[in-house]
């Protein structure tokens, strides 16, 4: 079992100066980054000619891997854990091709830095663009121990083999364990490449490992953002404006500041507009601890300027995103001749479909610990992309970045929320103005009322059929605030590669088909959430093939696959890149695979039973970040109550690297997904968000989570990544189902039966 | 300001805090006892279970008054080193994704098991209904506790 190595803060124990720094300089990259080679581009191979340097007699041959002679091993994990399990299975791949015993290695978290490649956490990329380059670096590991085993044995290295933290002299059988060639290995150059091993020699690649931190997780030692305490360490809770693009106005702090325990109120400068990753600005209470720090800003009266989005309303909003998707867009992708097919259509169908905005709502709400000195700035906070981090911090101070360390803490889930640091930039202002470690601490109101949200949005969808009953038109019209607009201004609606999630990205075997894009204004701040705009493409195509279907008059799956066509690969990009920034050859868009996964999920859930009245079944497929994924939901209706009893999930992500978190990926993917579909929804009122908490923002609980049954796709293609794939064919496939089960369409999130 | 006493973790424990003070706020800003959690701050979500005199409490609503005389039981002090059935299960069954609710799911499963050593899952559901959990573990949540009461299947060759 292993523990981070920045999980020196034990709880219950007071924190003495010594271990904080003996914590600070062990995280702070200094162990790692001070004895490693720069890697261009983060790969694993140094620079040509590059030697590796040893550490206290120990081997890092790249900024991955630290062999210490007692045989422990460090294997740096570069991207962030939220829950999708990436300190496990990256650690795995680098464990696996150096040949390491799994129970040697601790898993260390690299601090925000250029030489660890892409960072950012998002995307759903961590495996599919680290895999080969994390084999490349345990290799390289394991050629060098070969290597220097020859050398002591005087052997040929070709006669020696790296196995389970030993390398075998297969002549003879001779061994000598890692740690005692860590040092002569160390000496070594390093070389610019090794053998990969084939799939079937494979240790722990495919084989399912608990994750690395379950220990500490179970026993209450796992370090979050806000579990993080250096010695005078004091807590800021701030109050900011309930619009986005308003400020305080004045605030009288007298109040505030005879509370109990409240030492300072700082004011932050207000954000700019667009606001970008910057913070809101507002008023921060300072205080001895969280409690007084709330009770502190309860006290503040603050007059707020509103700004110019105090007017937004969701109603009217939506009126107006209805109004846009009637009217023709900007063709996004254009095929064939939709007009005139669907005026030679034997029948035209249309349909709109709504999702409201959405919060992210992580358990753990964003918090962060910064201390700001003269010699420049350490965080800790839970952030996605701690280089993007980093980079913003060292513009507000202005300072180089290299004053700036970002410790990653475990994220207490995230779900895209944390690719922002908005909540970072806090508590660094504050730490400056106060002068000691601040850690800003935000409430689950302060969460839900200050989200980057997932963008409300309206779909306009009409399709032409022939007389044999023939998709021969598609029509896909989308209208949604981008999350371009956050970040700067002049965007009126959403650009290509939110409308490749999705939306351009159909799949469907259609000669007329046409995507556009539609006005929508931007009025509070917009951003990812767990696949993005795939949540209301997925929603809105899937359930728009199954009401072609029900016109059709043909079995949803038949029709489906039809829809799909022949297995093929789609291709309209220009370039190299697919709409998820990946090499076409490498992972082409093909619709056999996703025909692989319909195929299985629909075997798998018994698609064709008979089945009461009442109940029904739903299917939705859905290809995103280069992962497909289909479902099948049962459900009940009695009433106005919805029950859903089964979803089976089929998964193609090509060479699976741990089954057991692929298969915890759909289960958390799919609840995910119910909660969007069954409660979800955020609404503005006068520019303000009416929700603040889990009894009027209600996600899933135990009760309404149904039996889930995942079944993967065996394959031998580049790995994918699971994060966000289960996503979207959630809320389709449950309505699919509503209308298998009674009739009913579902054209709105969430989801209401009452009244419909 | 009357000093409260109470024990946590076992030991004897004298405050001298607001005695208002929510009993979440004590054990991580006074007590540094990290591992209980916020989550909502209004008894919403069960981040903050803990044990008190063995009754699992929401600690971001109970004010640190309401536990003077009691023992209070955090997750730092279910066991010596994970070993309580629950935790042991939570490993074996490798429950948690993100981690971050999975204390407080522990404590109140904790006290579902004391005085209900072998629940139904209708018990297990009505206990855990209002522990959330935003990264869906639930299923292995709820196969956890039977494995911990001895009733459910064992782990799925996950090394942990």
């Amino acid at each position: 079992m292993s523990r981070p190595v920045w999980d020196l803060f034990p709880g219950g124990g007071g924190v003495t100066r010594r271990s904080f720094i003996r914590t600070a300089a062990a995280a702070g990259g200094g162990l790692i980054l001070g004895v490693s080679t720069a890697c261009e581009g983060g790969g694993s191979r140094t620079p040509a000619g590059g030697r590796s340097v040893g550490l206290e007699g120990g081997f890092s041959p790249n900024v991955f891997v630290h062999l210490h002679p007692t045989g422990d091993v460090e294997i740096v994990v570069a991207r962030s854990e939220m829950g999708q399990g990436v300190r496990t299975s990256l650690a795995a791949v680098v464990a696996d091709e150096m040949e390491a015993d799994w129970s040697r290695i601790r898993v260390v978290q690299a601090p925000g830095h250029p030489d660890f490649g892409d960072q950012n956490t998002g995307g759903s990329q961590s495996v599919r663009n680290h895999f080969q380059r994390l084999r490349e670096a345990g290799a390289v590991a394991r050629r060098m121990l070969e290597e220097a085993a020859a050398r002591q044995w005087e052997v040929p290295a070709a006669e020696c083999a790296g196995r389970n933290h030993e390398v075998v002299h297969l002549p003879t059988g001779r061994t000598a364990a890692y740690g005692e060639l860590a040092e002569a290995a160390g000496r070594l150059q390093v070389p610019e490449n090794a053998v990969l091993k084939g799939a079937d020699q494979f240790r722990y690649i495919g084989r399912p490992l608990g994750g690395v931190d379950n220990l500490d997780i179970t026993v209450g030692a796992a370090l979050f953002g806000a579990d993080v305490r250096p010695p005078g360490m004091v807590y800021a809770a701030i109050a900011r404006c309930p619009v986005v693009g308003g400020t305080h106005r004045s605030y009288d702090a007298q109040e505030a500041l005879r509370r109990p325990g409240v030492l300072r109120v700082v004011e932050i400068p207000p954000a700019e507009s667009p606001p970008g990753y910057g913070s809101l600005g507002g008023v921060a209470v300072v205080a001895e601890n969280t409690w007084a720090a709330l009770a502190g800003r309860d006290a503040l009266r603050i007059e707020w300027d509103l700004g110019p989005h105090a007017t937004h309303e969701s109603s009217a909003y939506r009126a107006s995103l209805e109004a846009a998707v009637r009217e023709p867009g900007r063709p996004d992708r254009s095929e064939g001749d939709v007009d005139g097919a669907l005026r030679a259509a034997d029948r035209t169908h249309s349909a709109e479909y709504y999702v409201p905005y959405l919060a992210h709502a992580s358990m753990e709400p964003p918090a962060c610990v910064a201390s700001v000195t003269r010699e420049g700035c350490e965080i800790w906070a839970p952030v996605q992309a701690p280089q993007t981090t980093r980079r913003v911090v060292a513009g507000m101070l202005d300072v180089p970045e290299d004053r700036v360390t970002v410790h990653v803490t475990l994220l207490g889930g995230a779900f895209g929320r944390k690719s922002k640091p908005d909540f970072v930039l806090e508590a660094v202002w504050i730490s400056k103005e106060v002068g000691r470690p601040v850690q800003v601490f935000w409430t689950r109101e302060d969460d839900i009322r200050h989200d980057f949200y997932h963008a409300v949005s309206m779909q306009r969808l009409e399709a032409g059929l022939d007389d044999s009953k023939r998709v021969t038109a598609w029509l896909h019209r989308s209208a949604f605030p981008s999350i371009s607009a956050t970040f700067a201004s002049g965007i009126d609606r959403p650009p290509a590669d939110e409308l490749g999630l999705g939306n351009t990205t159909v799949p469907f075997d259609v000669p007329n088909l046409r995507c556009e894009s539609c006005p929508a204004s931007w009025h509070t701040r917009i951003g990812w959430l767990r696949s993005v705009s795939n949540i209301h493409h997925g929603f809105a195509v899937g359930a728009f093939a199954d009401e072609l279907a029900a016109l059709a008059g043909r079995d949803p799956r038949e029709f489906l696959l039809d829809l799909i066509g022949p297995a093929r690969v789609i291709d309209y990009w220009a370039g190299e890149e697919n709409a998820y920034g990946v090499d076409k050859r490498a992972y082409p868009y093909d619709t056999g695979r996703l025909r692989g996964v319909v195929e299985l999920a629909t075997g798998e859930a018994g698609w064709g039973r008979s089945l009461p009245a009442g109940r029904g079944l739903g299917l939705a497929a859905h290809y995103c970040f280069v992962t497909y994924v289909a479902q099948v939901a049962e459900v009940s209706v009695t009433g106005d109550r919805l029950r859903i009893h089964r979803i089976d999930c089929a998964v193609d992500c090509g060479l699976v690297v741990n089954p057991d978190q692929v298969k915890a990926q759909m289960e958390g993917a799919i609840v995910f997904g119910l909660s969007l579909a069954l409660h979800g929804n955020i609404t503005m009122r006068a520019g303000r968000v009416e929700q603040g908490n889990f009894d009027d923002y209600p996600i899933c609980a135990l009760r309404e989570v149904p039996e889930i049954h995942v079944h993967i796709v065996n394959s031998d293609a580049p790995p994918t990544g699971v994060g966000e794939p289960g996503v979207p064919p959630v809320a389709a496939a449950v309505a699919n189902a509503i209308f298998a089960a009674t009739g009913r369409r579902i054209r709105e999130l969430p989801i209401r039966l009452a009244g419909v | 300001m009357a000093k409260v006493r109470l024990t946590v973790n076992g030991a004897a424990r004298e405050l001298d805090v607001p005695p208002e003070m929510p009993i979440l706020w004590v054990l991580r800003d006074v007590l540094n006892l990290t591992g209980t959690k916020y989550g909502c701050g209004t008894a919403l979500c069960g981040s903050c279970t803990v044990l008190r005199d063995g009754e699992a409490i929401r600690a971001c609503v109970e004010p640190i008054s309401s536990a003077e005389g009691t023992a209070l039981v955090t997750i730092e002090g279910l066991s010596a080193n994970g070993t309580h059935p629950l935790q042991v299960a939570w490993r074996d069954l490798n429950v948690a994704q993100c981690g971050y609710c999975q204390p407080g799911q522990i404590m109140n499963a904790a006290a579902l098991l004391a005085r209900n050593p072998s629940p139904t899952d209708e018990e297990i559901d009505a206990a855990q209904q209002a522990n959330l959990c935003r990264c869906g573990t639930y299923l292995r949540i709820r196969e956890a506790i039977r494995v911990a009461a001895g009733e459910g299947s064992t782990g799925r060759g996950g090394d942990s």
